[in-house]
C-alpha cells in the first residue's frame, strides 16, 4: 500500500509501501508518532481519504475475497460500517451533535442491515447496554452533548458494533480519555472481544496501552513498518534502533534518579522521494547504505520482522544467532 | 510573620526552605443563569488547598481533567483572584495583592503552558518572544536585551541564530522550548508547569523533560509540575500531590505515593496507567471506577470521592475526611487511611 498526498510543496509520501495480515479474532496494535502515517494507512484501507489530494498510488486491500482498494463507492459503503466497523480518537467531533444518539446508532442498523424502525430501536438499547451506559432504553433519545467522554466514546464503540462487524478499525479511542476511562474501555473492548470474537485492528502512540491488549504489534515511523512483532517477542526482544530508543525513552523502564534517554532529532519531513532509511536522520547506528538505500521489511524469526540495514548486519556475523551481549541495554 | 504569629488561627510550623505556602485556597466560579443573570450557584473548582512547595524541588501534581490542578497553578500565581486563602510567596501573599506590588512580584514566578502553538503568538518572531519580558520588566538596555535572548536560546538547546525566526517555522518540541527560554528570562525561582510535555510525541517528550531537569539543577529552580502522565510525574516529581473534584486527596513523597498509596483514589488512577510491559500487563488486577465525575457546581455531601469509591463505610457519604498528617511526611484526606 502507497499513499501520497499531492500539496502545493509537492509530494507527500504519507504511507509507503505498508504490507500486513489481519488474522481473524486477533488483535493487531498499530504504534508510531504523528505523521508516521498509521492512522493515513488505515484510512486508505476503507477509502475514507479525500481524493485529491490523497492518492493511493498502489495496493491491494484483500477482505473477504474483495478488493477493497478497487471498490466502487456504493461498494465500499456496503463494507464500511457493515462488515468493518471504524472508531475515532474524538468522540465529539465524530459524534452529530444535533442528532439524538439513538437515531445515529439506528442509522447503520437501518441501512445495512434493513431492519424498521422498531427493531433497529430495540436493538440499539441492547448495544448501549452492551457496552455499559445505564438505563440505556431511556438514553437513547439524548444527545452527544448529553453524555460525558467515556460515555460518548462508548456509544461510538455501539455504533462500530451495531452490525457485528468482522473487523474493527479503532483510531486511538483512548487517547482524549482520562487514565481511569481509558482502563475501563481497555476492559470493555477485552471483554468484548471474547464475546463477540471479532479481530481488531488498534491505532495508538501509547506502548502501554498496546502492551495490555495486543496480540501482535507494528512500530510505524516515517510512513513504513519499521518492525513488527508479537507483542511479548518484541517488548523483550526490539530489534529496529527506533523500537529500542522508543522503549528507552518511556519513564516506566527507567530506574529513579536515572536521565530519560531521549531521540535526539525531529521526525522526518515526508517530501523526499523514500530511497533512503526514514530513521536514519535521528539513528545511533546509521551508516551509509542508511542514507542510500530503504530497507526492505524483512523476517527475522517466526513472526519477527525487521526493516534495517544494521540490524541484518548483526544478523549475518552472529550467522542468524544474536549473541547474548546485544540484547543487554 | 510577627503580625501573622499573633493572629488567632493556629499557625502550621514553616520551615525555612518552604518557597510557597498555600493555606485553604479556594477557586470558585459563579454560575449566572436566567435574564436576570442572577447568580445561582459555584464551581468549586478549587475547594481549600493547604500545601507547601519546597525550595529547589518539584512537585508533582496529578489528577484527570476537571480536577482543578490547572486552576490551582493559575491560583497560585495570582493569574486568578482566589475566593479564599492564602498564598505565601517571597514575603508576600500573593491572594491578596494587586497592581504594583504584584507585579514586581511576577518575575520570579513564572509558567510553561500545555500547548506552545498556543502560547506563542504566532506574529512575534522567537527572538521578540523571548524578549518581552525583559522589556515589560525593564530589566535590560536593547544591546544587552539581544545578547540575553541569544543566551537563553542556547541554554534551551536552539540555535540563537533563529531569533528572527517566526514560531511556525518550529516544531512542536522546539516550540515548547521557545516558551521554557521565554519562562527563563526573568530569572525566576519558582516555574508552574502545566502539562508542559501533553501535547508532544513521546519521543520529544524526553527531551523536553530532560531539559526541564537539566535547568532545574543549574539554575536550581523549583517546579510545580501539573501532568495528568502519572509515569512521567513518577520520573521528575520529588513529591506528588493527588487532586479529584477541587480536593486534594494526598500528598506524598513520589516513592512512597506510587509504592503504597493511602487514599482509594490513588490507588484506581494508579492502577489506571498502563505499564508498557506485556508480562506484567498480562496479571494486573485494575481497579475500576464506577460511573463519571460528579458535578463541580454541586460536589457529593462528606468526602467527594464517595460516590466512586469501592471502600466507601457509611461515614464517608455524611462527613469530610480532614486533611490530616501521616508519619512519614505524607498527607491524606480519607477516614480509612492510616
Amino acid at each position: 500500500m502507497k499513499t501520497v498526498f499531492h500539496t502545493q510543496d509537492g509530494l507527500i509520501h504519507a504511507v509507503n509501501g505498508v504490507s500486513f495480515h489481519l488474522d481473524e479474532g486477533e488483535l493487531l496494535a498499530v504504534v508510531g508518532e504523528s505523521g508516521s502515517g498509521k492512522s493515513v494507512a488505515m484510512m486508505s484501507l476503507l477509502q475514507l481519504l479525500p481524493i485529491p489530494p490523497a492518492e493511493i498510488a498502489s495496493g491491494r486491500v484483500a477482505f473477504e475475497g474483495q478488493d477493497l482498494v478497487r471498490l466502487s463507492a456504493s461498494g465500499i459503503r456496503q463494507v464500511r460500517g457493515a462488515r468493518i466497523g471504524f472508531i475515532f480518537q474524538d468522540p465529539m467531533t465524530s459524534l452529530n451533535p444535533v442528532f439524538t444518539v439513538g437515531f445515529q446508532i439506528m442509522e447503520p442498523l437501518r441501512t445495512h442491515l434493513g431492519m424498521s424502525r422498531r427493531q433497529a430501536r430495540k436493538r440499539a438499547a441492547e448495544l448501549l447496554e452492551l457496552v455499559g451506559i445505564p438505563g440505556a432504553a431511556a438514553r437513547l433519545n439524548d444527545y452527544p452533548h448529553q453524555f460525558s467522554g467515556g460515555m460518548r466514546q462508548r456509544v461510538m464503540i455501539a455504533i462500530a458494533l451495531a452490525c457485528d462487524p468482522k473487523v474493527l478499525i479503532a483510531d486511538e479511542p483512548t487517547t482524549a480519555l482520562d487514565v481511569t476511562v481509558q482502563a475501563q474501555i481497555l476492559e470493555l473492548v477485552k471483554d468484548l472481544r471474547q464475546r463477540l470474537g471479532m479481530a481488531i485492528i488498534w491505532i495508538t502512540h501509547d506502548l502501554g496501552v498496546a502492551a495490555g491488549i495486543a496480540d501482535r504489534i507494528i512500530v510505524m515511523y516515517g510512513g513504513q513498518i519499521v518492525e513488527h512483532a508479537r507483542i511479548g517477542e518484541l517488548f523483550e526482544n526490539p530489534r529496529h534502533p527506533y523500537t529500542r530508543a522508543l522503549l528507552d525513552s518511556l519513564p516506566g523502564r527507567h530506574k529513579a534518579n536515572e536521565k530519560l534517554r531521549s531521540i535526539g532529532g525531529q521526525p522526518p519531513l515526508l517530501t523526499r522521494e523514500p530511497d533512503f532509511c526514514p530513521f536514519s536522520a535521528r539513528c545511533s547506528h546509521v551508516h551509509d547504505r542508511c542514507r542510500a538505500e530503504n530497507p526492505p521489511l524483512e523476517r527475522v524469526s517466526e513472526s519477527h520482522d525487521v526493516a534495517c540495514w544494521w540490524d541484518k548486519e548483526r544478523r549475518a556475523i552472529s550467522g542468524g544467532q544474536l549473541p547474548e551481549s546485544v540484547h543487554a541495554r | 510573620m510577627l503580625a501573622e504569629a499573633n493572629t488567632m488561627r493556629p499557625e502550621r510550623a514553616r520551615p525555612a526552605d518552604t518557597l510557597v505556602s498555600i493555606e485553604g485556597l479556594k477557586m470558585h466560579f459563579p454560575v449566572y443563569k436566567g435574564v436576570l443573570r442572577r447568580k445561582v450557584g459555584a464551581v468549586q473548582a478549587v475547594d481549600g488547598l493547604s500545601f507547601d512547595i519546597m525550595r529547589g524541588e518539584t512537585l508533582g501534581l496529578v489528577g484527570e481533567s476537571g480536577c482543578g490542578k490547572s486552576t490551582t497553578g493559575r491560583a497560585i500565581l495570582g493569574l486568578y483572584r482566589p475566593t479564599a486563602g492564602k498564598v505565601h510567596f517571597g514575603g508576600e501573599d500573593v491572594a491578596a495583592i494587586e497592581g504594583e506590588r504584584l507585579r514586581r512580584l511576577r518575575p520570579k514566578m513564572q509558567m510553561i503552558f500545555q500547548d506552545p502553538q498556543a502560547s506563542l503568538n504566532p506574529r512575534m518572531t522567537v527572538g521578540s518572544i523571548v524578549a518581552e519580558p525583559l522589556v515589560e520588566h525593564q530589566v535590560a538596555k536593547a544591546g544587552e536585551r539581544r545578547a540575553r535572548v541569544r543566551e537563553l536560546l542556547d541554554q534551551v538547546g536552539l540555535n540563537p541564530d533563529y531569533v528572527n525566526r517566526y514560531p511556525h517555522e518550529f516544531s512542536g518540541g522546539q516550540r515548547q522550548r521557545i516558551g521554557i527560554a521565554r519562562a527563563l528570562a526573568l530569572d525566576p525561582d519558582f516555574i508552574v508547569c502545566d502539562e508542559p510535555i501533553a501535547a508532544l510525541d513521546v519521543s520529544i517528550q524526553a527531551q523536553v523533560v530532560n531539559l526541564l531537569q537539566d535547568l532545574q539543577h543549574r539554575l536550581g529552580l523549583t517546579y510545580l509540575f501539573i501532568s495528568h502522565d502519572l509515569s512521567m510525574v513518577r520520573h521528575i516529581a520529588d513529591r506528588v500531590a493527588v487532586m479529584y473534584l477541587g480536593k486534594m486527596v494526598e500528598l506524598a513523597d513520589v516513592d512512597a505515593l506510587f509504592s503504597k498509596p493511602k487514599h482509594p483514589y490513588t490507588r484506581a488512577l494508579l492502577s489506571a496507567v498502563p505499564v508498557p510491559d506485556p508480562k506484567i500487563e498480562a496479571d494486573r488486577r485494575r481497579i475500576l471506577l464506577k460511573g463519571d465525575l460528579p458535578d463541580a457546581a454541586n460536589p457529593p455531601k462528606g468526602c467527594r470521592f464517595c460516590t466512586r469509591c469501592p471502600e466507601a463505610v457509611a461515614q464517608c457519604f455524611d462527613v469530610e475526611p480532614e486533611w490530616r498528617d501521616l508519619e512519614g511526611g505524607r498527607k491524606v484526606a480519607c477516614h480509612l487511611a492510616n
